[in-house]
């Protein structure tokens, strides 16, 4: 049989879990490291990473609408993964995972970004025309209080959705990782560290992707990079991604040192089906590389420029890594036979509903909403923090 | 009680999320079926429905009650505990007409479901690499399905 090699029992031959599989947990996985980093400011305060605050919200929510896209494209009728709500059943962790994707939803970001938001829809309602006004006013729910009481009441609601938001997010993702992690019928996937290394690894990826998309888009408006955010930015990436390292390699080193019965099956498939994937691309190209380069930022003293292009090649690199290693995770826990006696191949298809292509547009859609978002609700603090005091102060006479 | 003006906003927010859970309940109560959960976390009118429908197999009795014959070549032979039907599929049209035509499984095709070479079967269970143990002949040729064992006679 072409791509097998060895015994592997006739339901193992070809992948049910494709490369949507792949992106599922990678865009949720940016969804909870973008709070993450959202909340860093918002609940412990640090003021520098202030400039991406908001992106990070709009980012996260961007990502989030489209989580569960993978998941309904695998599905042959996707109109019935809706049931989950209707008739939830409590022993399905899928059925669980729709509430709390509900709640991270409705009850954390979208409530968050309304608040934090709300001075500068109501002020938007007022200052734009036509369908905008009427979107924004919409936006308001009737309300145009921007008074400073208001806002104080907003800015402590605001941060108690944040606190709230924290375990959640870790919820949201740890979930993906219980979802592989608690198929105890695949010593690949079988492992109680799985939620953790997703949470961690998901933070890695979320920073990256905020600080990647910050500098992007102030590169586009032609404005210049705030070094005291992405340095601090950078910072937390490399101590978050320390303790992702240190996760992924006490779950190896632990299986190496329990060496099971499936074992040696695992053993010889990363060190040839995974070999590219797992070894090259997640561990050197995608952690060890830029754990490298971030740790030459923290101990040498680097030009502004120089440090710049180290954060954008780390991130870049990081994300890279991060989307390996759901690869590896996913299409690594179905190459082996559960005989360990064999091992199948995984033959991406391109314009297939579960292909490459598809996977493309997936990846390149919350970009397209993220756009469409920053229109809507420019989060950019230098253009919008010195107009919000004036129009709450004429609110208030 | 009343409402904090520097507050109402959230109220507003407070109220559009009670609305738009209610409005799900409201929907939900229509579009779940009156009889989910009758029996179990399925909807109960299904039993019935499946009860309904056309039955496929006939069963291996009503089989050996016109071909007797059959059932007796195959009651000494190593085929003796397999059904009629798992050969030769859903025969109940047959049963009930027999003028309609049960059809011939292919042997060529049909036997290596069972006994095409796999590591997965059992060491004792017969077992051959079909193009070199037949060079493309149909398994009948020394086989009798019936009672495959060679001494037993092939082609009937």
């Amino acid at each position: 049989m072409p791509g097998v090699e060895g015994f592997m029992y006739p339901n193992e031959v070809s992948l049910y879990w494709s490369v949507l599989i792949v992106l599922y947990p990678f865009i949720t996985g940016l969804v909870a490291g973008a709070f993450i980093l959202a909340s860093l400011e918002r609940v412990f305060r640090v003021e520098a990473v202030k400039p991406t605050y908001r992106l990070a919200l709009l980012t996260a929510l961007a990502f989030l609408i489209v989580a569960p896209l993978p998941l309904q494209l695998h599905l042959g009728h996707p109109e019935r993964s809706f049931e989950m709500y209707l008739t939830p059943h409590r022993s399905s962790a899928m059925a669980m995972f729709g509430f709390v994707y509900l709640w991270y939803l409705m009850a954390v970001l979208v409530v968050e970004i309304w608040l934090d938001y709300r001075a500068d829809i109501v002020r938007l309602s007022q200052s734009t025309t036509g369908w905008k006004r009427l979107l924004y006013r919409i936006m308001t729910l009737g309300s145009d209080n921007i008074s400073q009481g208001a806002l104080r009441i907003d800015e402590r609601v605001g941060w108690l959705v944040t606190l709230i938001g924290i375990p959640s997010a870790f919820l949201l993702h740890g979930y993906v990782g219980f979802i592989f992690g608690s198929i105890k019928a695949n010593p690949w996937w079988s492992s109680p560290l799985m939620p953790v290394v997703f949470i961690f690894s998901a933070m890695v990826s979320g920073i990256a992707a905020v600080m990647l998309l910050y500098m992007a888009a102030t590169r586009l408006r032609r404005q210049p990079i705030d070094m005291r955010c992405v340095d601090t930015i950078a910072m937390y990436m490399f101590y978050i991604f320390i303790v992702d390292f240190s996760l992924e390699m006490l779950d190896l080193i632990h299986r190496i040192y329990e060496a099971d019965e499936s074992f040696r099956s695992l053993d010889f498939m990363v060190h040839t089906r995974l070999r590219f994937s797992q070894i090259v691309l997640q561990l050197i190209v995608g952690t060890l590389t830029p754990i490298l380069l971030l740790a030459l930022t923290q101990v040498t003293k680097l030009s502004a420029i120089v440090r710049k292009r180290i954060y954008v090649i780390s991130a870049s690199l990081a994300l890279i890594g991060i989307f390996a290693m759901r690869w590896n995770v996913v299409i690594g826990g179905q190459l082996f036979s559960k005989s360990f006696l064999g091992y199948t191949t995984y033959k991406m298809a391109l314009a297939t509903r579960e292909g490459l292509l598809v996977s493309i547009a997936l990846t390149i859609l919350p970009l397209l909403i993220l756009a469409v978002l920053v229109k809507l609700l420019p989060p950019w603090t230098e253009q919008t923090h010195a107009s919000i005091p004036a129009a709450a102060a004429a609110q208030a006479h | 009680m009343r409402i904090p003006k520097d507050a109402r906003h959230l109220f507003r927010l407070a109220g559009l999320f009670a609305v738009g859970t209610l409005s799900f309940l409201v929907i939900r109560s229509f579009i779940v079926p009156r009889s989910f959960g009758q029996y179990g976390h399925y909807r109960g009118a299904s039993i019935a429905e499946i009860a309904a429908h056309p039955v496929h197999f006939a069963g291996h009795q009503t089989c050996e009650t016109c071909h007797a014959d059959v059932a007796q070549t195959k009651s000494s032979g190593k085929h003796a505990q397999v059904n009629c039907e798992a050969c030769h599929g859903p025969q109940a049209k047959h049963a009930d007409d027999p003028s309609i035509d049960p059809g011939k499984p292919d042997t060529a095709v049909l036997c290596v479901r069972c006994h095409a070479a796999s590591a997965a079967r059992p060491k004792g269970f017969p077992q051959v690499d079909a193009d070199a143990h037949s060079n493309g002949l149909p398994c009948q040729t020394c086989h009798q399905p019936h009672n495959p064992a060679i001494a037993a006679g092939g082609s009937k």
